[in-house]
């Protein structure tokens, strides 16, 4: 288990230094075009080939996970954040705060997944950053109810009374208390939301509402490419598999995490 | 009299411990045989041994249980299903819980009776009534209209003795009967409990920490300590003069026991 | 029952509210002046005069309360307003999409459905051998598979490859549903059948389970009879939930595939900048999901004997 956990713990951090590096990882400049060697087949020189422009899609692949990874651990650390301070504040204050942001997350929780994402995208226009934005607006709420409860259970817990006898003051409570004791299940949710929050940016991206080229960014490089599947299947699945590798690794990682995580399994 | 159930150096290993270490005995027509421990001194393990109730993880890795010339642990799944319910009976601590919260108790029972040989419900209803009526229901029909869920705890434990005794079984296996219990409704499952040995001549082997209950109904009792026997012997002398150390400390712990 | 039933609809008056306020200001927000755009999306030049006078009639030198007000009378009686691109009145045009969206959705739901359930069983109870161990495998790689992706993937295999089914749709038939179908039903079942497993895992963890073993029922039986049953509620309050992802994802495939339904007429407007089209696209699909939702609640409690007979302990 605690092998497990290092392997794709060390796999997924890989990951993102190599995408926060991205930028000097690629063999080629992923914007640079050459015509005359367009729709190149993979081959040692290029990996996967060229698009038709001739740019190496090897150098756009590891480029473009610098939107697809970063972006969303960007993203998903923001909700947790935002999501675990509402939770908490809510739990915290309860009277009619609470109700009141609890009907709002009501609200954001009957939109259907994606649609109401697509709204906010098309509301604020296009762009990674909006699109990050929309994914967010859809997403707090679940952050918000996991910390909320979770807060609410430590609450009428006897130790946390006792602190409270003793003379804590609130911030203390909140911060030395309440907060370690919730992070278990929130952390647990964020990792596994990582890899769904990817594929979501990667579907609105290519939608044309996140990313748009010539930026290299994963789901918009298919939806850019997507025309040339027959022919040049490469150049549409390189990205693909991209996204398809590092969702698995984030995945694993989470389910890795939550069985860690889990009592049940007594470390 | 008649022997029923024989264990004989019965070793039984879970997730590849050993928690039963060579343990022997055997009970016979209409006797009560209690089992004593300490949580997790392998006592309800001896019983689901019998029952091929261990689950995937436990095994029986030495020694034979001997039921009506067979080896219960050697026997196939298939074969031992239909020893289950027929010839040996279970009950549980939470009886309430050993039926599907969702069903009714009587479409539980009719399943139980059918599984096991064909009957029409018209039939199964008669015998189902007749027996509860012996257990002291008063009311039978609503009993079986009932989901588990509705009926008190001390109701469930009743019916779920009542449901063990439906196909007459020679021995009935108690996993802690009472123990989960009040203490009026404990003395109303012990009741229970010696009324069919009565009427039935079931054997019964009645696992519990509860030495009051023991002395109670037991004619032997058994005492475990971490998956050996300390002590086996006649109900009374145990108790009257306990041999081993252990028997001796946990008497000891008891508070007085007068009957 | 019946006082449940009230208290739910009552629930779900603010909410409805909520998500009605919420599209419209956010649309407003967006489309700050209809009026320019309108007209700049027909490609017509026009004075202020003809503009002040637009807005006026549509009420837009109004406060925001009133506005929001109005549309929101207009939606109760189907006017949602016009598209600025064709003029056309946008609830009928949503309306005549629709079916075919429905059309797509329930057929994956029923490829998910035949998929996901008898697998998840196996898998339950084969736990930790190799059926499970290979339906995991399966599950989790469709787990990190995006649905644009399958459809390419798809398009590549079945259509090309193997010329079995249309890559683009050619109208609203059962044929070319085929293909946006299956791609959603592959991201969907890889989710469900885990989720199936879990749900069934954990009822066949249940002390019934060896209560029924105990008086000799067969495993078959206790499978199809008890821990199917109980399961049965678990389940389907999952597949309602993943319904709400299901009609999200529409979006992208019927447009991947060309499908006339109102994921593509949304992702249509939201190109083309169209408000009052995206707007009835967000309200109308959140209704529905909320409906959906609503509808399984009550049969979760129209099927547990447990809360119907109001026991909150079990």
């Amino acid at each position: 288990m605690k092998i497990r956990l290092i392997f794709f713990g060390i796999l997924a951090l890989a990951l993102v230094i190599a995408s926060y590096f991205s930028e000097y990882l690629c063999p080629y400049d992923p914007y640079l075009q050459d015509l005359g060697n367009a729709k190149a087949v993979p081959s040692a020189a290029h990996i996967f080939g060229t698009d038709r422009y001739g740019r190496d899609m090897l150098s756009r692949v590891i480029v473009g996970s610098k939107t697809s990874i970063y972006s969303t651990l960007l993203l998903v650390a923001f909700i947790t954040v935002l999501g675990t301070m509402i939770g908490v504040f809510c739990a915290w204050k309860g009277t009619w705060v609470d109700t009141v942001l609890m009907r709002i997350s009501d609200v954001f929780l009957a939109f259907p997944g994606l649609v109401f994402a697509l709204a906010v995208a098309a509301a604020l226009g296009g762009g990674v950053h909006n699109a990050i934005i929309a994914l967010g607006a859809i997403s707090w709420p679940k952050y918000a109810r996991v910390a909320r409860s979770e807060t609410l259970a430590q609450k009428e817990t006897v130790y946390l009374r006792a602190a409270k006898l003793s003379g804590c003051g609130t911030w203390k409570l909140i911060f030395k208390h309440i907060l370690p004791n919730i992070t278990g299940p929130i952390l647990v949710t964020a990792m596994l939301d990582i890899g769904t929050m990817m594929m979501e940016l990667a579907g609105l991206s290519f939608l044309g509402l996140g990313a748009k080229p010539p930026v290299a960014e994963w789901g918009s490089m298919m939806s850019d490419t997507r025309n040339l599947l027959t022919t040049h299947p490469w150049v549409t699945l390189a990205p693909g598999c991209a996204i398809f590798v590092s969702v698995m690794i984030f995945n694993l990682l989470g389910d890795t995490v939550r069985d860690w995580l889990d009592p049940r399994n007594g470390r | 009299m008649t022997e029923v159930i024989r264990y004989e150096h019965v070793d039984i290993s879970y997730k590849g411990k050993r928690v039963v270490h060579d343990v022997s005995f055997s009970v016979e027509k209409g006797e009560i045989l209690g089992i004593v421990g300490e949580s997790g001194s392998g006592k309800s393990t001896l019983i689901k041994a019998a029952m091929g109730l261990l689950g995937k993880d436990g095994l029986v890795t030495r020694g034979d249980i001997w039921y009506k010339g067979m080896d219960l642990p050697d026997l196939k799944p298939r074969e031992m299903r239909k020893l289950c319910g027929t010839e040996l009976g279970m009950i549980f601590q939470t009886a309430g819980s050993s039926f599907c919260p969702i069903r009714t108790v009587r479409a539980q029972l009719y399943e139980f009776m059918t599984e096991h040989k064909k009957i029409k419900a018209d039939v199964f209803e008669n015998q189902a009534e007749e027996l509860l009526e012996k257990f002291g229901f008063e009311d039978p029909k609503r009993v079986l209209d009932s989901y588990p869920f509705e009926l008190s705890g001390g109701m469930q434990q009743r019916v779920g003795i009542a449901a063990a005794m439906l196909l007459n079984p020679k021995i009935l296996m108690a996993d802690e009967p009472t123990s989960a219990l009040d203490v009026t409704v404990q003395k109303q499952v012990v009741e229970e409990m010696l009324m069919v040995r009565e009427t039935f001549g079931t054997s019964i082997v009645l696992v519990t920490h509860n030495m009051g209950v023991i002395r109670a109904m037991a004619d032997k009792v058994l005492i475990l300590h971490e998956g050996e026997i300390m002590e086996y012997g006649v109900t009374e002398e145990v108790f009257e003069h306990p041999e081993s150390v252990y028997t001796k400390k946990l008497l000891a712990a008891v508070p007085k026991l007068r009957r | 029952m019946k006082k449940y039933v009230l208290h739910r609809f009552l629930q779900l008056i603010p909410i409805l509210l909520g998500i009605t306020f919420l599209s419209f200001a956010m649309m407003r927000l967006a489309g700050s002046d209809v009026v320019t755009e309108m007209y700049q999306n027909r490609g017509t030049e026009v004075s202020q005069e003809i503009i002040d006078a637009k807005r006026a009639e549509l009420g837009l030198d109004q406060p925001f309360l009133i506005q929001y007000g109005r549309w929101l009378g207009g939606m109760l009686t189907g006017d949602m307003g016009e598209s600025y691109m064709t003029g056309k009145p946008v609830f009928p045009t949503f309306l005549s999409k629709l079916p075919a969206t429905l059309l797509l959705t329930a057929l994956s739901i029923i490829l998910t459905i035949l998929v996901s359930i008898p697998f998840g069983i196996l898998a339950a109870v084969t736990h930790d051998k190799i059926p499970d161990l290979i339906l995991r495998f399966f599950s989790f790689i469709g787990n990190a598979l995006p649905n644009f992706f399958v459809a390419m993937l798809l398009m590549q295999l079945l259509s090309i490859k193997l010329q079995l089914l249309p890559v683009i749709s050619d109208g609203v038939t059962l044929k070319s549903a085929w293909m946006p179908a299956l791609t959603l039903a592959v991201s969907m079942s890889a989710k469900y059948m885990r989720q199936v497993r879990a749900a069934v895992l954990e009822e066949w963890n249940k002390d019934y389970v060896q209560g029924a073993r105990a008086r000799g029922v067969r495993s078959r039986v206790i499978l199809w009879k008890n821990v199917m049953k109980s399961s049965m509620l678990t389940i389907i309050t999952l597949l309602a939930l993943s319904i709400g992802n299901l009609l999200g994802g529409t979006a992208i495939i019927e447009s991947i595939f060309m499908w006339d339904g109102v994921g593509k007429l949304a992702v249509d407007a939201i190109t083309m900048r169209d408000y009052p089209v995206i707007q009835a696209y967000v309200v109308w699909m959140a209704i529905i999901y909320v409906l959906v939702n609503l509808i399984t609640d009550l049969l979760y409690h129209r099927l547990d004997p447990r809360i119907r007979l109001g026991v909150t302990k079990g």
